[in-house]
């Protein structure tokens, strides 16, 4: 074990996964020398060399495009996008191409690409360095995304991301990249994709939260024991596939959801959440389904603490279900 | 040939470098049997037998060339008008008619609209119908052979429409950067859909856009089957020697609709097409074998008769296939079912138990 924080974790796994596994390498932007504008990959161009580093031109889907080629041909490449905002000009690449080669090839050609970024406000980063639109790639068959919001998790997620035979976007809260430290497993120990993870057990409400939103959420948790009020923390970890036997188990012991995320909420990954419960967990809940999210609007900039969702208004979520029944 | 970062337009290849002797009929004979499906093709869409076919006429002596020019071991990146490149890559036209039937011999299972097949045993990747996508993957499986250091090409077939799409610009860009194994072969057939040449670009010439990326660009005549070959051979030996990228643009000319959904005549003139059709490359070539004495006209009738047959014979047979498993809907999305998916095929499978229609 070694004490990290989430940044720290991700350097040290993408390095251990470069040591045990020569096909390994990374592609992206400003990545190589630089180590990264988060810095998460510090020191890998200096141990690896500029193959297994590879400083790219200023082209998302060059990256992906690329990246898809080394993985149909057998390596295991990791590309980083620098921000999720700036992710859309390999959108084609990504919903088109790299979701669907498995499927559009019969099974013959499977590509294997983890895609990581940084997503999510709270850095004053304004429009384009701030969004959270995990919600578009979830919709698209064929490619898995998860979000991590520990340090361990963000080992135990990107080993699975890089063993796993499918395509993973890997979505890095970057708001919490050094805010909060933790052990951190040395060896191999891998977090199973689909497996939700409580942070916190309860038997009044269940938060459902992934990513960023984690720590308000449990912060929330935490006034709300002190209101007499006993909240179950839920973090998702993976978004595809989704462990759906614990959001329902959770709620058919609580009777009450709040569902917590920073992208906008028309449509948001939210909603999914309370089709999912609405289908087969209507009879459990004594409350209706509360969703505290970012507004439906585009990012601001000077207010982003008032578009952001906070312990605060999870909490007053959770007191009205609370007191809806 | 321009060198990188040489301000020149596209040049002829040195003329040095020969179709084998030996491989000239054999390359005649692909492409009648090319012309023989495509045109098969067409008419079993008419009648409604197939769903849908994007005709390649006219691109017969381009695709054949250009596929001849490669070792087994070369990685084909095709769009979706590249069935003369798989035949002559070996495979079996009654493959290329599974997938056009969407049948349970379908390599791909039924999965896309037909010409998007792909058979990974010739190495020659699954097509998709996005423009351009397929030139950065080339790209980044020739980064991966270079780091691997095997002595291979990719080689990725696109149209004159792509050489406006992002990709185009992403990949060449990467290549000439990173200087790795690929060849880019651009068949102009003059038309992107209903856009001529002239209006998807102000450029010259699409080869000399290679210039820009300090990257080979060569123009050849695409209906010239030793043209291309010498082209292609000679991109391929400088990239394995580690020359870097070419960029081939071969001028050919659609004969055919964009597809069996396009009506051609709202945008072109019969004159052009028949133009067009005086430098017909089966006609071309065929024109040099009998003058060399290697082909007659008998010889030929008889071939042409031979290929209708087997076209014919191969259709039907693959039209008596059996059909897909519609369970085999859920596989492939992942390596695995995903719950979600189990269940869904579960619910598929209550349905069909309790008396539903399959589909």
């Amino acid at each position: 074990m070694t004490e990290l924080n989430l940044v720290q974790a991700i350097n040290r796994t993408l390095r251990d996964a470069m040591r045990d596994d020569p096909n390994v390498l990374l592609l992206g932007e400003d990545i190589g020398v630089n180590g990264g504008v988060f810095r998460a990959t510090e020191g890998l161009f200096q141990e690896f060399g500029a193959d297994r580093v590879i400083d790219t031109p200023l082209s998302e889907t060059g990256i992906v495009g690329a990246a898809i080629g080394m993985a149909l041909y057998g390596l295991k490449p990791v590309a980083e996008i620098q921000f999720l905002d700036f992710i859309y000009p390999a959108f084609d690449q990504i919903v088109s191409e790299l979701a669907k080669f498995r499927y559009r090839s019969g099974g013959q050609y499977p590509a294997h690409v983890v895609i990581r970024s940084p997503y999510g406000g709270g850095i004053k980063g304004g429009l384009y360095h701030s969004q959270s639109t995990e919600a578009y790639f979830c919709h698209t068959a064929g490619i898995k995304v998860v979000v991590p919001s520990t340090p361990a998790d963000a080992r135990g997620l990107l080993l699975s991301a890089i063993d796993d035979e499918d395509p993973v976007l890997f979505l890095e809260p970057k708001r919490i990249y050094r805010s909060l430290t933790g052990e951190v497993p040395d060896g191999a120990a891998r977090v199973p994709f689909g497996r939700a993870r409580i942070v916190r057990e309860g038997s009044d409400v269940s938060l459902f939260a992934y990513g960023a939103m984690v720590p308000p959420t449990a912060e929330a948790a935490e006034r709300l024991a002190r209101d007499g009020v006993s909240a179950e923390v839920i973090d998702l970890r993976s978004l595809v596939p989704l462990d759906e036997a614990a959001v329902i188990a959770s709620v058919e012991k609580t009777g009450r959801a709040v569902i917590v995320h920073e992208a906008a909420r028309f449509c948001g990954f939210g909603a999914e959440l309370a089709a999912l419960l609405a289908e087969k967990a209507l009879y459990s809940l004594k409350a209706p389904i509360a969703r505290v999210t970012g507004f439906d609007t585009p990012f601001p900039y000077a207010l982003e603490n008032v578009y952001l969702p906070n312990a605060d208004r999870i909490a007053r979520a959770a007191r009205s279900a609370v007191r809806a029944s | 040939m321009v060198e990188p970062g040489t301000p020149s337009t596209a040049s002829p290849v040195s003329g040095k470098t020969t179709y084998p002797e030996t491989g000239l009929l054999e390359a005649y004979r692909l492409m009648v049997l090319a012309r023989a499906a495509d045109e098969r093709c067409l008419m079993l869409q008419r009648q409604g037998r197939i769903g849908f076919y994007a005709p390649l006429m006219g691109q017969e002596a381009a695709q054949v060339g250009a596929s001849h020019a490669l070792t087994p071991e070369d990685w084909i990146f095709p769009a979706y008008r590249e069935l003369a490149v798989a035949l002559a890559r070996g495979v079996p036209l009654r493959a290329i008619f599974d997938q056009l039937l969407g049948n349970a011999e379908d390599e791909i299972k039924g999965r896309q609209m037909p010409n998007h097949f792909g058979f990974r045993r010739q190495n020659f990747v699954v097509a998709s119908s996005p423009i351009g996508t397929q030139i950065t993957q080339a790209v980044g499986a020739a980064m991966a052979a270079q780091r691997r250091k095997d002595s291979i090409v990719t080689i990725a077939f696109f149209g004159d429409g792509a050489t406006s799409s992002n990709d185009f610009h992403a990949g060449l860009n990467f290549a000439g950067v990173y200087r790795c194994p690929s060849i880019f072969f651009c068949q102009n057939n003059q038309w992107a859909l209903s856009m001529p040449r002239k209006r998807q670009t102000r450029s010259a010439t699409l080869a000399e856009k290679a210039t820009a990326y300090g990257i080979p660009g060569v123009l050849v005549d695409g209906n010239d089957l030793h043209a291309v070959y010498a082209a292609v051979r000679e991109a391929r030996a400088r990239a394995v020697s580690g020359g870097g990228p070419t960029m081939i643009e071969a001028e050919v000319y659609r004969f055919g609709p964009h597809s069996t959904s396009d009506d051609p005549k709202r945008y072109r003139t019969d004159e052009e097409l028949s133009a067009a059709k005086e430098r017909d490359p089966i006609g071309r070539l065929k024109g040099e074998l009998v003058a060399t004495g290697k082909w007659t006209e008998e010889a030929d009738r008889k071939l042409w008769e031979e290929v209708r047959a087997t076209v014919s014979r191969t259709f039907e047979a693959a039209e008596k296939a059996s059909p897909l498993d519609p369970r085999s809907i859920f596989d492939d999305v992942f390596a695995d079912l995903t719950p979600r998916l189990a269940e869904e095929r579960a619910e598929y499978d209550a349905r069909t138990r309790e008396g539903g229609l399959p589909s």
